[in-house]
């Protein structure tokens, strides 16, 4: 079967980790982590600093690699070949904590960059889908600025844009409000749930938990590198099975 | 290289180090004084000190060694090379060091200025006990950095004809002919001071960095 | 007491003083290109898997910039000849230049690459980039943008100090100047002109240098 096969094959299962291990020398970030995510849905990652929830997603698209178990990523197997890890980052989009928006370059550039270099596009049709989307994540009128020009709320906003540029499969989010001042929570939020709403595959790292209870459709706790428990909103947030899970939401919930 | 050789190399080398010293010393006096300057907030008074600043950064040291030098004969200070570039290096240093100390007068916060105004503190007090102290420490590696290029400078003494280190090593060259030894070991001689301070400068910029987070 | 100053010397001397800047010029051009070629080498040997080839550098680097530009000099005049490669004072001049700026713009260029923060590198990758382009494309300008004010200020640095290779009687502004100061007597004169030629040499590249800057690293940054 070729890759182009499975492709046109759109399976149902977007994302499925088996047994996945991951080692930072001795020590072990990873234990044994199962999830299988499938189109459309939404899934929301939660757990204590440290837990390796932005270690895992960082996973799915090879930031960090892997040294257990396997990763599907659309059907394809995320191995150490440079072709997959290429054809799987050109598949899931992901936004940072901290923008990593690029400096030197204009909004309007820093979406158009990927699409121009990595997919092929001609400049006139990556600019239309840069300004397109743009205009869907509502900050069309600032194309021309520079990133330090905006806020960090904007900054955000463009940056999923960008990954969307891409027209992706799955979207990652790696605690995307957590470097943003208070006021500009909601601009992202809002923009994620409009992504949401849309049919998005999507996997957040994050403690929003009104976005959590809104958005997703399972909530996975993770603790010292291990799935929890994993649970619809609903049931993870009245009735959670287990202790840590239990601390865990009074910690975070309390603060609200 | 003969005991007698090696012994004429320290003797020039003691040169350096008083050379080293009295401009370190001396530029640091002028040089505060020439940052208190440029950063007094009278306009005219800032340019000039502006210019004065600019004039030393922009020529090269031995040209400044070499105006001092004829220039202090020319309105009849008459000098020996010692005092000469003695002049010409406290001048430079009170550059170098005025632009370093200016911006590290600049990096102290404004507000550090502001609660020492409003506590009805004077201009005197509230540079000495309040800004100084702190830029003093901010500009230390700068600082350290610079007596390193100073120490290196007073070699350039040896062209306008005072018998410091790099001179001695001239002169033992000409008359045993192993310049590579003579200059090898002049380059160490140089090293040796030269190394610590280097070492010392970058452990504070490293100690600075991590206590700023 | 009442000495009178008396600049003819300096003014008939003028054609011989102006052909010299170019020799100034000269040396200082090849010498930057010589430092920077030194320190894209260094900082790749720095970062090299081998253990001794990083030392090396790092012995380079310090023996360099804790030694006196002038004994330098004088020991690549002495010691060129006897690894067998004879040359005139003014390409021993340029190597002497671009190794003692070589080893500050190794530095300087380290600096720029650790300044890049991880994530530009990972947004990059993570759009389906390759390494290359990333590089290329993401990493390359900030990383010139943040060392361009330290290295243009050491080739600055590095433009006066080509007056030290008169030591060798290298042909530049300040070994012209000895001579005609030599020849007339005239020494504050002279050299108080020649001063200001340096004054103006290092301003012109000050501007030259912040045309660049303005030209291509005119992007807002917090």
């Amino acid at each position: 079967m070729t890759q182009a096969a499975i492709r046109t094959d759109v399976p149902e299962q977007m994302i499925t980790m088996t047994g996945v291990g991951k080692w930072y020398g001795a020590f072990q970030a990873l234990h044994n982590v199962d999830i299988t995510v499938n189109r459309g849905e939404k899934i929301v990652l939660c757990g204590p600093s440290g837990s390796g929830k932005s270690t895992l997603i960082r996973c799915i698209n090879h930031l960090e690699a892997y040294q257990e178990g396997q990763i599907h990523v659309g059907g394809m197997l995320l191995g150490h070949q440079a072709k997959t890890i290429d054809a799987v980052r050109r598949e899931v989009g992901m936004v940072f904590q901290q923008f990593n928006l690029f400096p030197h370059l204009t909004v309007l550039q820093n979406c158009m960059l990927a699409p121009v270099k990595a997919l092929g596009l001609s400049k006139a049709e990556a600019e239309e889908r840069a300004r397109q989307l743009l205009e869907r994540v509502k900050i069309s009128e600032q194309a021309e600025k520079y990133p330090a020009q905006l806020s960090g709320g904007q900054q955000q906003r463009v940056a999923i844009a960008r990954a969307l540029c891409m027209r992706p499969q799955v979207m990652l989010f790696d605690e995307p409000t957590s470097a943003l001042d208070p006021e500009m929570v909601k601009e992202v939020l809002d923009t994620m749930i409009a992504l949401a709403e849309e049919g998005m595959t999507m996997i957040c790292v994050t403690h929003e938990m009104g976005f959590a209870r809104q958005v997703a459709d399972r909530v996975i706790f993770m603790a010292s590198g291990a799935i929890v428990e994993e649970a619809p909103p609903a049931e993870f947030f009245s009735n959670p099975q287990h202790e840590r899970t239990r601390k865990f939401l009074g910690e975070i919930l309390g603060r609200h | 290289m003969g005991r007698d050789e090696f012994l004429f190399l320290l003797i020039g080398l003691k040169w350096t180090v008083a050379l080293s010293i009295v401009a370190f010393i001396c530029g640091s006096i002028a040089g505060l004084a020439v940052a208190l300057a440029r950063t007094c907030g009278i306009a005219i008074i800032e340019r000039v000190t502006a210019g004065y600043i600019a004039v030393f950064q922009g020529t090269p040291l031995l040209m400044q060694l070499f105006v001092v030098y004829y220039g202090l004969a020319l309105i009849g200070i008459k000098m020996d090379a010692w005092a000469a570039v003695s002049v010409g290096l406290t001048l430079h240093a009170s550059a170098y060091l005025g632009e370093i100390w200016r911006g590290s007068i600049e990096a102290v916060p404004r507000g550090q200025t502001e609660a020492a105004k409003a506590l009805a503190l004077r201009y005197v007090s509230r540079m000495k006990e309040v800004v100084l102290p702190q830029a003093i420490r901010i500009s230390l590696p700068a600082t350290i950095g610079f007596l390193v290029q100073l120490i290196k400078g007073t070699s350039l003494a040896s062209i306008v004809g005072f018998t410091e280190l790099t001179r001695a090593g001239n002169i033992i060259s000409n008359q045993i002919f192993q310049p590579i030894t003579v200059f090898g070991v002049v380059g160490i001689l140089y090293f040796l001071m030269c190394c610590p301070l280097t070492i010392y400068g970058a452990h504070l910029e490293r100690k600075f960095a991590t206590e700023v987070r | 007491m009442n000495y009178t100053l008396d600049f003819t010397p300096v003014i008939d001397g003028l054609p011989d003083l102006l052909t010299a800047c170019l020799g100034t010029f000269t040396l200082a051009i090849c010498g930057m290109l010589l430092a920077t070629v030194i320190g894209i080498g260094g900082v790749v040997l720095r970062q090299s898997p081998i253990k001794a080839l990083r030392w090396l550098v790092i012995g380079f680097v310090e023996i360099i910039r804790n030694t006196p530009f002038l004994v330098q000099i004088f020991f690549i005049y002495f010691a060129l000849p006897l690894a067998g490669i004879r040359l005139d004072p003014t390409p021993t001049a340029i190597i002497a230049l671009g190794i003692n700026g070589g080893a500050y713009a190794i530095e300087i260029i380290r600096g720029g690459v650790q300044s890049i923060s991880k994530g530009q590198m990972e947004a990059g990758l993570a759009l389906g980039l390759h390494k290359a382009q990333v590089f290329r494309l993401i990493i390359l300008k900030p990383a010139l943008r943040a060392i361009y004010p330290s290295l243009t200020s050491q080739f600055v640095l590095l433009t006066l100090s080509t007056s030290i290779a008169s030591a060798i009687s290298a042909y530049e502004l300040t070994s012209v100047s000895q001579r005609i100061e030599s020849d007339s007597f005239r020494s504050f004169e002279v050299y108080f002109t020649v001063t200001a030629f340096y004054l103006v040499i290092s301003w012109v590249m000050m501007r030259i240098f912040a045309f660049f800057s303005a030209r291509y690293f005119a992007y807002p940054v917090k």
